[in-house]
């Protein structure tokens, strides 16, 4: 079997300028957020992503600097923030270009992608401007081959005529980075609690890097294959990465970071106060063994544990934080 | 007059709460539909099967979660997958019964937008969130409800986008747009309660909160609004308001 482990920035070093990439996980839960920063720490440019609902593993993404393009349904920490701070700006500024789509509708993208077809039909979005509008001109797309020529296309049912559907161009990207609970050093990979869409957005990129909280042995995950969503051979690096979703969650692992959230929430709509998270959280920590330290260490760390019987901490206090 | 309290946050998650019927499947959000769909499931409705879209089916939530995506929503759930099992086959199937949203507009046809503020969206004023899940909701739930700021700005004679479609143009346009189903069936805003009539789907007024009259509703709302007949908003029964404060939201993460 192969050893595919390898340093995380090592990993992210793979990553050139201008590179579509996509990343797992849901608004508050199982970002590769130590990937990111890394990413941020070697000031990537004019990056193209990809996503359903991402959360703040984007929006400090976009608030360094590192993203030209985006196709998404939405981006927020949900009830921490309930709009992404820095995407807002960065809209609102015109420093971002982007494209709308739903949450169906981009998980359909890149199940198409994943499964090699050109398009999927769904029977959403009638109605919408969703449908109806695009944010990207006709002169973008056609420009750059890392974005659909078209949008979407709405297409009458060939065995119906009374019926319809959207048809939604696939996705390729050059990456996708997904944060885990456990791989093996040859790639087979185990999701616990919900696999949001990490499983399409791993199989329609070219190189899979998956970080993972804890690197255990093959035969552990064969005992119950079952449970293990990707298969080995579609993985082309591993990291072991402990507490590498923080401040999000991870099922069974650890609770998100209400303190580090406030933090990030408190400061990011102000230039001076984003830029010295980055400066502290980011720029000043050399690796994710160095940031650990900088969120509070052992001991934050430890008030995150995840609660056996929960999966999440029970007591874990989320609002009214001095 | 009741002789015990409640606060407008309550009253409207107990009214969210109401329009859940034991045994439906219910597609929750986060926030105030969290709020109904665990009352609900602590109250009348007891057999809800609450969706998550992140991925979770038929929860039995311990802890009130702050995504759809959090750990939390893993708890006494029946099974766990991702966003292309939840939406494709149950959502798109036309499997959930009802399903909650919200957005910063809404116009006279419940038609929602949570994408941006301004003309050209291309250029907007204000930018939210985006979509998420709500457009397909709105498109294949079987029914929805709205949960809304009730402002005059928030109900305006036109929304700058459409994020999540309602009733369109009111009459039968939904469906000659490709909706085989669904639509929105009751408004449950700050102020007041809002349904849609049978054949127009315009929107009318059908209750207003307790200490508000149907005209101040009214004046309140963007558009014109249709008050014949509207009575007030029945208030919370103490059972409900125990399940809530002691049950339901205890840390008081979206109870006020």
């Amino acid at each position: 079997m192969a050893n595919k482990i390898i340093g995380l920035e090592d990993a992210a070093a793979l990553v050139p300028d201008g590179a579509t990439i996509s990343f797992g996980g849901f608004t508050t839960q199982r970002h590769p957020m130590a990937f990111i920063y890394e990413l941020i720490r070697l000031k990537r440019r004019n990056l193209y992503l990809f996503g359903h609902s991402p959360g703040g593993d984007w929006d400090i993404l976009i608030g360094a600097g590192c993203v030209k393009r985006v196709e998404l349904a939405y981006e927020a920490d949900e009830a921490f923030n309930t709009i992404g701070p820095r995407w807002r700006l960065a809209v609102q500024r015109g420093e971002i270009e982007w494209e709308d789509y739903s949450n169906f509708a981009m998980v359909t993208r890149f199940n198409a992608g994943a499964m090699g077809l050109p398009f999927m039909p769904i029977r959403s979005l009638f109605g919408s401007d969703v449908l109806a509008r695009q944010a990207l001109s006709e002169e973008q797309r056609a420009a750059d081959p890392r974005t659909s020529p078209k949008k979407l296309h709405v297409m009458e049912s060939p065995f119906d005529p009374n019926d319809k559907v959207v048809l939604l161009p696939a996705i390729h990207t050059e990456f996708a980075v997904i944060h885990v609970q456990k791989a093996t050093a040859n790639g087979t990979v185990r999701f616990e609690g919900q696999s949001f869409a990490d499983v399409q957005q791993a199989l329609c990129a070219d190189m899979v890097i998956v970080t993972a909280e804890e690197i255990v042995e093959e035969a552990e995950l064969r005992r119950e294959p079952e449970r293990n969503l990707l298969p080995y051979f579609t993985v082309k690096h591993v990291c072991h990465v402990p507490f590498g979703s923080h401040p999000y969650a991870v099922f069974n692992y650890y609770d998100y970071d209400p303190r580090q959230l406030k933090t990030y929430h408190d400061g990011a709509e102000d230039e001076a106060a984003f830029q010295q998270y980055l400066d502290k959280f980011v720029y000043g920590v050399n690796n994710h063994t160095e940031y650990l330290e900088v969120i509070g260490g052992a001991e934050r760390l430890n008030s995150l544990k995840a609660d056996p019987e929960f999966g999440y901490s029970p007591n874990l206090k989320r609002r009214r934080l001095e | 007059m009741a002789d015990y309290s409640y606060t407008l946050t309550e009253l409207m998650a107990v009214t969210a709460a109401r329009q859940i019927k034991d045994g439906e499947v219910v597609f929750a959000g986060t926030g105030l539909p969290m709020l109904g769909a665990m009352l609900a499931q602590r109250s009348h409705a007891p057999d809800c099967c609450i969706i998550f879209e992140a991925g979770t089916m038929a929860s039995q939530l311990a802890h009130l979660p702050m995504s759809v995506g959090d750990p939390r929503v893993m708890r006494g759930a029946a099974t766990a997958a991702g966003l292309s099992e939840v939406f494709s086959y149950v959502l798109q199937t036309g499997r959930v019964d009802v399903g909650f949203l919200s957005g910063a507009q809404i116009d006279r046809f419940g038609n929602i937008n949570s994408t941006s503020i301004g003309v050209d969206p291309r250029q907007p004023k204000v930018r939210f969130s985006g979509s998420g899940g709500a457009c397909d909701i709105a498109c294949l739930a079987q029914r929805t409800v709205i949960i809304a700021l009730h402002e005059k700005r928030r109900f305006p004679e036109t929304i700058d986008y459409v994020t999540s479609p309602g009733w369109l143009e009111g009459g039968d346009s939904r469906q000659k747009a490709g909706l085989r189903w669904g639509g929105p069936d009751v408004i449950v805003s700050t102020k007041a309660v809002m349904r849609f009539r049978t054949n127009t789907k315009a929107v009318y007024l059908a209750s207003y909160h307790p200490g508000l009259s149907a005209q101040a509703v009214a004046d309140d709302t963007g558009f014109s609004l249709d008050i014949a007949g509207a009575t007030e908003t029945p208030i919370p029964t103490e059972e409900e308001l125990y399940i809530l404060r002691e049950v339901v939201d205890p840390e008081r993460v979206f109870l006020k």
